[in-house]
């Protein structure tokens, strides 16, 4: 065999590479775990990188993953070789058109990186609840467990489809699999031709719809011949296992890998086996391997084709001696008396012991239990729990493992094991923050080892649910023989540890996993001398006890004087590679330095000089460390929760966030779903480098800090003198200037120093400028460290302050409207997000009162991903209702929370009537007619229902209970549809588009970024042309969609654009007129987003750009003005006064098309410049139409 | 006929008239128009080392800044994709003009450090650029820096240089040293081949309304020239090295004082942009013309006929002028009474 051809790359890589290469067309819709195949396709289509027959695919991004179904369907009923990549509730949407591909025997293959499904909550973590739930389609299901087997199966499954006839769901584990970086054997061209002749592809071809040799499918057929028809393709079934083999048989004469349509591994006469498929197979393997070494008589059997299942191929590779089994299932059917995979193992031993068949001396006792859901690890100890439960008497069937099931007693017992045939592999463990480079090191790192030396490297990286400040750990692992440990490295296992972030010591416990005498390697601003003092008590202990080596570097030194500002990847690299040995140092250098000009190439020489800079001082500055040998600190971790902590959040939140929700059992945890409110208040990030401090001699009480501020971290409150007797002395308030407050009225400008994140962005917005140094405005960045404690203080005592009253709010000005609560605080948005001030202004304008229908995507990450939200109540304990339902139903998911609500309030207006309860008239009189069209009227409404309540409760009778069920329901609600672009332009549109036609009052936010933000940018229907997007790397050839312009066609819909930056009084005008318009409302609020390649602490001067350049216009549409003979819009912002290219030069966006295509950047930047003036001369001309009525008995 | 050829660099040009670095270079068809109007070289638009730099950052940040920390966005812009960096477009600017010019071109360098220039000054070189134009303009703000640092600063990127390239080197200078004849001195010893009096500063303004300080960029007037002129004239004849005069040269007759002066070529840029390109031919043509009505056979023998070292008034070039020229001045109406 010619020299194998190896690469270092993870699992979607190597579909991905399989998939372009055997396809001519790709359609896809991006989800995680999967987006990466569709976004590498597309990035080779643009290289111009050729499949196996000369052509480039053509790779589109549809508008959600029905559209990519429909797509598929069309291009293979055409005759094309296409494909697909997905998972989770995107194969889900994709299911109908499955079945008719697979219905009218079409050759195609599906990869999915299998995801949980959305049930109690959505997970984007891996299990096979997916691919499980389309097991009926008539698909076939291809499991791949390793990197490997996912090249080696996506060239089989499509050698096999062609073959056969029938269409394959190539899967692996989502992340465990598809993320995971291995070294992999490519097959070669030769390979790849052998498994796909041509006279296969030209058979496919030919099948095609053509008018040269016209055929009509889906037709529709009726009870005469439907059944028959859906009975003729058992031939294709019943011969699919075998031609499944024969491809892994001619797979092994090409490449030396054999597979098995079930593979069994163990003792020979193994009287206990596991029945299992995916990624946990690996984990099961080692483990066995281990048990049989110590004489053990057990086995594992790897289910690889679970559709069409043959049952006789399961039969016959189940070792005779075999008694009892347990299957594995990585999904759950709530109802059924077990699990698809159990159920089928079941089904297929009891048919053939009970049809006579004597392989076994009796029928084995068959358990099925429940593993491994949304990643929950899968380790050798619970492996080897499963035999211990499988050796007992009466072994637990239906069981789980993994979990502590308190509740209906399911689970197992178990407990960490190391096996014995790793004790010879290196294990490394890296904690870094999301923006310092260690992943990329690290990855890095595994192919510096994997390419150039002869261990195996395995890599793993986990991340936090933040956006912002998020922590990343890199698990790693070399070894002399192929990693199969498909589980994270657990405590005690760690050989190496490094700390590149000096702030990890006061939040995790590091150490836990180190092993004895592991090296543990800390980036540090302190001295080898003086960094022991440093750490906590906890981690002296175990640096003691474990006898630990340890290092420390000021990685932050070395980087900044090598003029790598705060890039410390390559210093922590080498001094990775000086301290474990891997690799021999000076080859290790040399080999890092390689790395970094392959990366940069001849266009970064300065950066290539940097770098080696940095690489050469790193040895220098790296020192170890002489332990003492006692402890000498008393400092403890900071508790993961602060404050007055009710218990669910001590016991739930707080152990999640302390990284220890694994050990949460099932009885604590909500059974529908239901989290409460307010708990990203108890989680003191402490981010900031800097925060703002308020300069109340030159503030003007403008309220446009606590306006822009995405975090609600500096917020205003008046209050009276009397109020604040008790204040803190540092605690800061003035007297409130303008007439609309009471005389002695004082104010407050307070930051949250441990919860704002230190963007900048209130400073950036502050328009006073100081008369004598005009750098210093009336707040002003200062080092958090030093103010902390002393802010802490006063943020407390300034939550303790009695809101001001909403009643006398004056709403329509930034001052008095941001005196009222925000509702939405302390996200995990990015830093400087553009979305969040958004959704903050509309709680603090309706929050008491609000229902959310959350769409999918940043905003439901950043507001209901656990552990926290930020989602709060008010002092009376009212605030947003909020609940994420799905992508593409989130317009209508909103339209069913109004009409449920106008029902409620229906049914008790109709109740009041009720005779029996006597509800006294003028009562019921007021509250039918009630004006609740101001904050004052609401609040009488309020207490109108507070009486009415009072007057049930002495009442006995259904109907009074009734009636207190729903009174509520009296007061107004305010009904909000909430999502990004992804949503609302593309994927939700439908339904966006039906509750706009249906005149109900419900208000819909876009949060437009113009981009899909929260999968990583991909191209939505909102890019602006010229614009560089995933799928659109060539810049976007077609304008924006004016989803307004749709809008305001249908007459009724009240349209409003909106940047908060731009008009800060336009925008909270907006929202309120937007709300109290009674019908649909549709609100798009341009948001600076971090995707569009520009440092967030611009966001302020962005959205000027914006407005002033024209890309987007400020407007008001509303119906109701047509009734007073008015042009229903209204343009808020002037004709573009600067170039166009003067906003898009700013954003990497933009100008990155000017260094990949300059000629496309130059022509489509002329058609963007020829756009804006055009769009504000139509909108211009469309607002200075006429409405006013002709004259009596004419229509205006 | 008049001779109107001078020399430059080493160089033979048919006529003093070059344009300076401007974004003519940029636009094939307006560099020809420059030829064919009677240019004799051409200095391309400034390379600056900020672009240079920024470009770096700017790849080093979109295509490898991909760690943002997230399960479900490794990155958040495509990272794929030739990145045609300044250089490279630079580069295929200077090509391009080679191919479609008869004259020499002159690349443009714009910068304050040594690293990097070194590997695109070879680049250029490669590239076919005639000579290398070396913009060293450094703003000292740090105020415990010495002249002698400053200056050195600027022979050591010039000494780098030397060694690497072997193409002609001149460098645009600003007037602000203490003793402009005393630098230019210490560059020709560090092997300069010339140099070009003097580089104007786009000198930022403060906006009244937003307090901020903000770029300004107004064009040169004919008064400009006379800084130029002043030293050039006293260089002439002291120094081997070429003399290029730079900054407010918009009529024939500011272009015939310079000459007179010593400059080997003047530059033009203002008045090209205000004018056109054809503006050039205007400017040779009222040259010419000059000489003829003044009998003047050719440009070498006029050149330097005027400077310090021959004019019959050379203190005027230096301080005695001063004294003279306040005691001359003249109010209009009105304000002194």
């Amino acid at each position: 065999m010619s020299e194998k051809y190896k690469l270092t790359i993870e699992g979607n890589e190597a579909a991905a590479y399989i998939a372009h290469r055997t396809n001519e067309v790709i359609a896809i819709y991006p989800i995680t775990p999967s987006s990466a195949m569709g976004e590498m396709s597309d990035a080779w289509t643009n290289q111009g990188r050729k499949n196996l027959w000369g052509a480039v695919p053509e790779v589109v991004e549809m508008q959600s993953e029905a559209g990519a179904a429909g797509t598929v369907h069309g291009s293979l009923q055409s005759g094309a070789l296409t494909t697909t990549f997905t998972s989770s509730q995107g194969l889900l949407l994709m299911i109908p058109n499955m079945y008719k591909i697979a219905g009218e025997l079409t050759s195609s293959v599906f990869h999915v990186a299998a995801r949980s499904l959305a049930a109690q909550g959505l997970s984007i973590f891996g299990d096979h609840s997916d691919v499980m739930a389309v097991r009926q389609t008539g698909f076939a299901l291809l499991s791949s467990n390793s990197v490997q087997e996912v090249m080696d199966f996506a060239l089989i499954a499509q050698s096999v489809t062609l073959k056969a006839r029938i269409p394959v769901i190539h899967f692996f584990d989502g992340f465990r699999t598809s993320h995971e970086v291995n070294e992999v054997e490519v097959p070669s061209d030769d390979v790849l031709k052998a498994m796909l002749p041509d006279a296969l592809i030209r058979a496919h071809r030919k099948r095609a719809l053509t008018p040269d040799a016209p055929v009509i499918r889906g037709t529709s057929q009726n009870p005469d011949v439907y059944f028959q028809g859906r009975e003729s393709v058992n031939p294709y079934y019943d011969a699919m296992p075998g031609i499944v083999q024969a491809c892994f048989d001619e797979f092994a004469e090409l490449t030396g890998r054999q597979y098995q349509l079930f593979e069994y591994h163990g003792a020979p006469d193994a009287e206990r086996v596991l029945i299992l498929m995916g990624s946990g197979a690996e984990a099961a393997i080692e483990t066995v391997e281990d048990l049989v070494k110590r004489g053990e008589k057990v086995g594992v059997l790897k289910v690889r084709l679970y559709r069409p299942l043959s049952a006789a191929h399961l039969i016959e590779a189940i070792p005779a001696s075999v008694k009892r089994i347990a299957v594995l299932d990585r999904t759950k059917e709530p109802g059924a008396d077990g699990e698809p995979l159990y159920k089928d193992v079941m089904t297929a031993l009891a048919d053939y012991v009970g049809s006579g068949g004597d392989r076994f001396d009796a029928m084995p006792r068959v358990i099925g239990g429940r593993y491994g859901l949304s990643s929950k690890e899968f380790t050798p100890g619970m492996i080897m729990a499963v035999f211990e439960e499988l050796g007992k008497e009466a072994p637990k069937n239906h069981f789980t493992i993994g979990i502590h099931d308190d509740l209906t007693h399911s689970s197992l017992e178990w407990h960490e094991i190391s096996l014995d045939a790793n004790a010879d592999v290196t294990r490394c463990m890296f904690y870094g923050l999301g923006s310092d480079g260690t992943v990329s090191a690290n990855k890095n790192s595994i192919k510096i080892i994997g390419e150039g030396t002869d261990l195996h490297a395995q890599g793993f990286f986990v991340y936090d649910s933040k956006k912002a400040g998020a922590v990343t750990i890199s698990h790693l692992r070399f070894g002399s023989k192929a990693i199969r440990s498909t589980y994270l490295i657990g405590h005690k296992e760690a050989d190496f540890i490094a700390c590149h972030q000096p702030v990890f010591l006061e939040r995790y416990d590091m150490l836990a996993h180190a092993a004895e005498g592991a090296v543990f390697l800390l980036n540090s601003p302190h001295s080898a001398g003086e960094v022991w003092d440093d750490l906590t008590k906890n981690m002296q202990q175990q640096i003691i006890e474990k006898k630990l080596q340890f290092y420390v570097i000021d990685a932050y030194k070395v980087a900044s004087e090598s003029g790598m500002g705060r890039r410390i990847n390559t210093v922590m690299q080498t001094c990775f590679f000086a301290i474990s040995g891997v690799l021999e140092k000076d080859e290790a250098i040399s080999k890092i330095k390689e790395a970094v000009e392959k990366t940069y190439g001849r266009k970064g020489a300065k950066i290539v000089e940097r770098n080696f800079a940095a690489i050469d001082a790193s040895l220098a500055h790296l020192h170890k460390v002489e332990v003492p040998a006692g402890l000498s600190s008393d400092s403890v971790m900071n508790p993961p929760v602060v404050g007055n902590v009710p218990d669910f959040v001590k016991n739930i939140t707080g152990e999640i966030i302390a990284g220890r929700g694994d050990a949460i059992p099932v009885s604590w945890m909500p059974d529908d779903g239901t989290w409460p409110l307010g708990t990203a208040a108890y989680e003191k990030r402490n981010l900031a480098l800097e925060i703002p401090v308020w300069d109340e001699d030159i503030c003007i009480h403008c309220g446009k800090c606590p306006f822009v501020c995405p975090h609600a971290a500096i917020r205003s409150k008046v209050f009276t003198e009397e109020a604040v007797a008790d204040a803190p002395d540092s605690f800061k308030h003035v007297s409130v200037k303008g007439r609309e407050f009471e005389e002695g009225s004082r104010i407050a400008y307070q930051v949250a120093p441990e919860d704002c994140t230190g963007c900048g962005l209130c400073v950036e917005i502050c328009p006073v400028k100081d008369k004598s140094n005009v750098s210093r405005k009336a707040l002003n960045m200062a080092p958090q460290p030093p103010l902390r404690e002393q802010e802490r203080i006063n943020w407390d005592y300034f939550l303790s302050l009695p809101e001001y009253d909403r009643q006398q709010i004056r709403w329509n000005g930034m001052k008095g409207a941001m005196l009222a609560q925000p509702l939405f605080e302390f996200s995990g948005a990015c830093v400087g997000c553009g979305e969040t001030p958004y959704i903050k202004l509309a709680t603090q304008l309706f929050g008491d009162r609000m229902v959310i229908a959350n769409a999918t995507g940043c905003s439901s990450i950043y507001g209901g991903n656990l552990p926290t939200t930020p989602y709060a109540t008010n002092a009376e304990g009212r605030g947003p209702a909020w609940s994420n339902s799905l992508f593409e139903d989130n317009a209508e998911f909103g339209l069913g929370f109004r009409l449920a609500i106008d029902a409620h309030r229906d049914f008790a207006l109709q109740l009041l009537q009720e005779p029996g309860l006597n509800i006294d008239a003028a009562l019921i009189d007021a509250i039918k007619q009630a004006d609740q069209s101001d904050e004052p009227g609401i609040h009488e409404q309020r207490c109108r229902v507070e009486v009415l309540k009072k007057q049930l409760a002495g009442i006995d009778s259904e109907p009074a209970r009734n009636l207190e069920s729903v009174a509520d329901y009296l007061v107004k609600k305010s009904v909000w549809t909430i999502g990004g672009d992804g949503w609302a332009y593309d994927i939700g549109f439908g339904g966006l588009d039906h509750v706009m036609a249906s005149g109900r009052n419900v208000n819909i936010l876009v949060l437009d970024t113009e981009v899909y933000s929260n999968t990583g940018g991909q191209m939505s229907k909102s890019t602006p042309i010229g614009a560089v997007a995933k799928f659109a790397a060539g810049g976007k050839s077609v304008p924006k969609k004016d989803l307004s312009m749709i809008a305001m066609a249908y007459e009724h819909v009240y349209v409003g654009h909106v940047a908060f930056g731009a008009k800060d009084l336009q925008t909270l005008r907006t929202f309120i007129e937007a709300e109290s318009y009674d019908g649909p409302s549709l609100i798009i609020a341009y948001s600076p987003c971090i995707a569009h390649g520009v440092d967030l602490s611009h966001n302020i001067r962005q959205q000027e750009l914006v407005v002033n350049s024209g890309h987007m216009n400020l407007l008001r549409f509303d119906p109701r003005r047509v009734a007073e003979g008015k042009n229903p819009l209204q343009l808020d912002s002037k004709k573009p006064s600067i170039p166009y290219k003067e906003f898009a030069q700013t954003e990497a966006r933009f100008s990155m098309l000017w260094r990949t295509h300059p000629e496309a950047a130059e022509e489509l930047m002329k058609r963007a410049q020829a756009g804006v003036l055009e769009r504000f001369h139509h909108y211009e001309q469309l607002a200075n139409l006429s409405y006013e009525t002709e004259g009596e008995g004419e229509t205006s | 006929m008049i001779d109107l050829s001078t020399d430059y660099l080493g160089m033979k040009l048919k006529n003093p008239l070059v344009p300076s670095a401007s974004p003519f270079a940029k636009d094939p068809s307006a560099a020809k128009r420059l030829e064919d109007a009677g240019a004799s070289a051409i200095v391309m638009n400034s390379l600056f080392e900020e672009e240079v730099t920024a470009d770096e950052e700017g790849l080093d940040h979109l295509m490898h800044h991909q760690d943002i920390g997230h399960f479900e966005a490794a990155s958040y812009l495509p990272s794929e994709g030739a990145y045609t960096t300044h250089l490279e477009t630079y580069l295929e600017q200077l090509e391009g003009l080679k191919k479609s010019l008869e004259i020499p071109v002159v690349a443009s360098l714009n910068g304050t450090t040594a690293s990097g220039w070194i590997t695109h000054a070879k680049e250029l070189q490669q590239a076919g650029a005639d000579a290398l134009e070396l913009n060293v303009y450094y703003m000292p703000a740090d105020i415990t820096q010495s002249s002698e640092a400053v200056e050195a600063r600027y022979v050591q990127v010039l000494s780098e240089l030397k060694k690497q390239v072997s193409i002609p080197i001149i460098m645009k200078l600003s007037s602000q040293f203490s003793s402009v004849g005393n630098f230019v001195k210490q560059l020709e010893v560090a092997g300069v081949d010339g140099v070009s009096l003097f580089n104007r500063y786009y000198l930022p303004d403060i906006d009244l309304e937003t307090l901020g300080v903000v770029p300004s960029l107004k064009l040169s007037s004919s008064v400009e020239s006379r800084l130029s002129m002043r030293w050039i004239a006293m260089l002439a004849g002291r120094v081997n090295i070429t003399l290029a005069a730079t900054s407010g040269i918009h009529t024939a007759d500011d272009a015939i004082k310079l000459l007179l002066a010593g400059a080997d070529v003047t530059h033009m840029c203002s008045a090209l942009l205000q004018r056109g390109p054809q503006y050039l031919g205007e400017v040779l043509k009222g040259v010419e013309q000059w000489m003829e009505e003044h009998e003047y056979a050719s440009v070498s023998q006029l050149k330097g006929s005027v400077s310090h070292a021959k004019a019959t008034d050379p203190e005027a070039f230096e301080r005695s002028n001063y004294i003279k020229v306040l005691n001359s001045f003249e109010a209009p109406d009105g304000v002194w009474r």
